[in-house]
């Protein structure tokens, strides 16, 4: 028999009368991953959410820090999933920002395109999962044709097709397959030809919007105090796009608008990615064609040694603002590494969100926060 | 050929002209409960290969297409399996409701069989109270759901069944209002006689605005009684896993699973019957010729015909919308569909009264 103490408590009796402790996950068909929510309900109404973290950390960050500058990018794939090649930048922007690489025009306008691609293949992954949250499961396999045109010009250019892997600091790991330009262009065009099927089976769907509307609401000032980034602040009408406010490789040269909303709600976040990928698909038209002739990757030394000091970098990830932050002591290897994720603080709004409704809107609410476990835990 | 009324009658001669009136009883309820358990075998198999084509279809994709030619085995290879796996019980469950409930689910199914008429002449029981019987046999299988989910001893489970338990109760009524305004048209309970009604056009055509009205409202309960998406919170996936029947597994489970397919064979049949005239060919008006060439399809063609035209619809609606949250399912019930359709009682008796209809 194990000895009650703060640390391990007997749960059994948790919750005054007429309430139900819930535990939703790690199994759970709605948490996508191995979360744990521990839900207190009254009825359907929940009382109060409690997320439980761990069940996948890997602690990158401390693997992190006996890999060199080189290798430790390429963990960082693992991190969320489904932005990948945005981690692997944000990570060469730093190590190029730390010991003054000159990347070539060409690996910048690629890294970019790729860039952008992947947030829409994160945000088509996304939409069929909001909607199979909701019990749709249509829209689910609509999102994933287009989002399978993706995973296919990804695994032409770098060969993979989830975890990239391409950046190398200073530029690219191979040049781009010579179908590229027109394999994306053939994807924009099936694209805009398919989009309107979203807006009929998703958008404009009478229940869908009941569901989301006026759900999960989250004001602009908490959105602020919680840390939420990406499209979860900016459908609370907080301007917090990195690619605009701090614009890395060619996002200042480029046009595109940043979407905000301002409901807050779970519909607003539902438009916010959505038009979205629209604004990514105007940034790869006007990049496509002017891809500059040249090198794709620049000179570096073979040992990469940041100088001692402190570095931290953001770049604009599918879900939010990714932070990467490095204290160098001037060896091989970073002496401490932390990652500031976007879905962390997210998914800390969580309780503040859901707290008072009904279950249903609970994965309304979870649906529109886009959650990816492996990011949240590490 | 296909019209069963011959067969019926010969079955019939041959039994009294060799047995006793008990022992001719005894054949044939032997006969009619064979038949009724081969009917639910096929069904089940034919409506979850269906079901999965359907889907399929509508998600861009082929379905079960491995086992059998284009995936016709797919659902038996399936059975087979789910009959080889073992049924667990948890062990805080109440082992006898546990066990008991997916009967009872079952059971409710077999039973709304007895009055319904598959073709001309070709009715297992034509008791002169067929709707009433029907829904209130209907309303029986909440009890089934409640007990899974009571009994599984586990919070999903419970959910789900009291999610369940509201909604039906809540959508018979609309359910039976529904019902009630072809009653109004036809002034009789039994099949045949509604069915008779019907025989120069059926009531969703002859019937007027009322008809139509309540056809939709019976559309949307009947998907809302047998837990349908885009009512279908008792099982809500996304939300309690698999709702009452979470617990369940092998062939229990394949129980509830088969039950929600004939529940909605029956359900789409007794729409068929009121409102689209069961086995009554499509006759319009005096055109003889056409008329004339629509009495060569056999009536249990046309029975299941439409009958499967109403089971596609309620696939189709599973497959585009996404599921109301429970409070708008309430809602809609109570705010909505009701009033409306005690309103269009109202006018159908107005109709009915007047003569109105064809």
């Amino acid at each position: 028999m194990i000895q009650e103490t703060e640390i391990i408590k007997d749960t059994t009796h948790l919750g005054d009368e007429g309430e139900l402790v819930v535990n939703m996950g790690p199994q759970h068909p709605a948490t996508h991953g191995v979360l744990h929510l521990v839900v207190t309900l009254n009825g359907e109404t929940i009382k109060k959410i409690e997320p439980h973290l761990g069940y996948i950390h890997r602690s990158i960050e401390k693997m992190c820090e006996s890999l060199t500058y080189r290798q430790f990018i390429y963990v960082t794939s693992r991190m969320d999933y489904l932005s990948s090649h945005i981690n692997n930048l944000g990570c060469a922007l730093l190590i190029e920002k730390g010991m003054q690489i000159e990347v070539p025009e060409r690996a910048k306008y690629v890294r970019v395109i790729l860039s952008e691609l992947t947030r829409i293949a994160s945000h088509e992954l996304w939409l069929g999962a909001m909607a199979m949250d909701l019990g749709a499961f249509t829209p689910f396999f609509y999102a994933f044709r287009e989002r399978e045109m993706i995973t296919d010009i990804m695994e032409d250019t770098c060969g993979a097709r989830l975890t990239m892997n391409y950046i190398v600091p200073g530029g690219l790991m191979y040049d781009i397959h010579p179908d590229f330009q027109k394999k994306v262009k053939a994807f924009i065009t099936q694209f805009k030809s398919k989009v309107t099927e979203y807006e009929d089976l998703v958008t404009n769907n009478v229940i869908f919007q009941s569901r989301t509307k006026g759900v999960g609401i989250l004001s602009a000032e908490d959105a602020i105090s919680y840390g939420c980034t990406g499209p979860v602040a900016r459908a609370s009408g907080v301007s917090c796009d990195i690619r605009k406010l701090f614009p890395y490789e060619v996002y200042d040269k480029v046009e595109f608008d940043e979407v905000i909303e301002t409901a807050g709600d779970s519909f607003a976040r539902y438009m916010v990615r959505v038009k979205e990928m629209n604004q990514s698909i105007r940034i790869i038209e006007q990049l496509i064609d002017n891809i500059p002739e040249g090198d794709f990757v620049g000179k570096t030394k073979n040992v990469l040694k940041l100088p001692k000091g402190e570095f931290y970098t953001r770049v604009e990830t599918a879900r939010g603002e990714l932070g990467v932050y490095i204290v160098s002591e001037g060896g091989t290897t970073p002496h401490r590494i932390k990652f500031r994720s976007p879905g962390f603080s997210n998914l800390s709004a969580l309780n503040h969100m859901a707290a008072g409704s009904k279950i249903g809107d609970l994965m309304a609410t979870m649906g529109t926060l886009d959650l990816v476990i492996p990011d949240i835990d590490r | 050929m296909f019209s069963l009324e011959g067969l019926t009658a010969m079955i019939q001669n041959w039994l009294a002209a060799n047995f006793n009136p008990t022992m001719i009883l005894v054949l044939q309820c032997v006969i009619v409960i064979l038949l009724a358990i081969t009917l639910f075998a096929v069904l089940g198999l034919v409506l979850v290969l269906m079901e999965r084509k359907v889907a399929a279809h509508i998600q861009i994709r082929l379905g079960p297409n491995r086992v059998g030619p284009g995936g016709m085995f797919q659902t038996v290879a399936d059975t087979l399996k789910l009959i080889m796996k073992e049924g667990l019980t948890p062990d805080k469950a109440d082992k006898l409701l546990f066990n008991l409930a997916p009967f009872v689910v079952m059971m409710v199914g077999m039973l709304l069989l007895a009055p319904i008429a598959f073709a001309k002449n070709f009715q297992i029981w034509d008791l002169n109270i067929g709707v009433l019987y029907i829904s209130s046999i209907s309303s029986l299988s909440v009890i089934g759901i409640l007990m899974a989910g009571w009994a599984s001893n586990n919070k999903y489970s419970l959910l789900g069944a009291m999610r369940s338990g509201a909604q039906i109760v809540s959508y018979e009524l609309s359910a039976g209002f529904a019902v009630l305004s072809i009653i109004v048209f036809t002034g009789s309970l039994q099949i045949t006689d509604i069915i008779n009604s019907q025989e120069n056009g059926w009531w969703l055509f002859k019937g007027h605005i009322p008809a139509i009205i309540s056809f939709v409202i019976f559309i949307i309960a009947v998907t809302a009684e047998t837990n349908r998406a885009p009512f279908d919170l008792a099982e809500a996936e996304s939300e309690l896993t698999a709702g009452f029947h979470t617990e369940y597994s092998g062939m229990r489970f394949a129980l509830f699973f088969l039950a929600e397919y004939i529940n909605i064979f029956i359900v789409c049949a007794i729409g068929a019957t009121l409102f689209l005239g069961g086995w009554m060919p499509l006759h319009i008006g005096h055109w003889e010729g056409f008329n004339h060439l629509m009495d060569y399809i056999p009536s249990s063609v046309w029975f299941m015909g439409k009958t499967f035209f109403l089971i596609f619809l309620i696939m189709w609606f599973r497959w585009t919308f996404p599921r109301l949250r429970v409070d708008q399912l309430l809602n809609l019930e109570w705010k909505y569909l009701l009033p409306i359709s005690l309103f269009n009682l109202l006018l159908a008796t107005v109709i009915a009264i007047y003569g109105w209809h064809f």
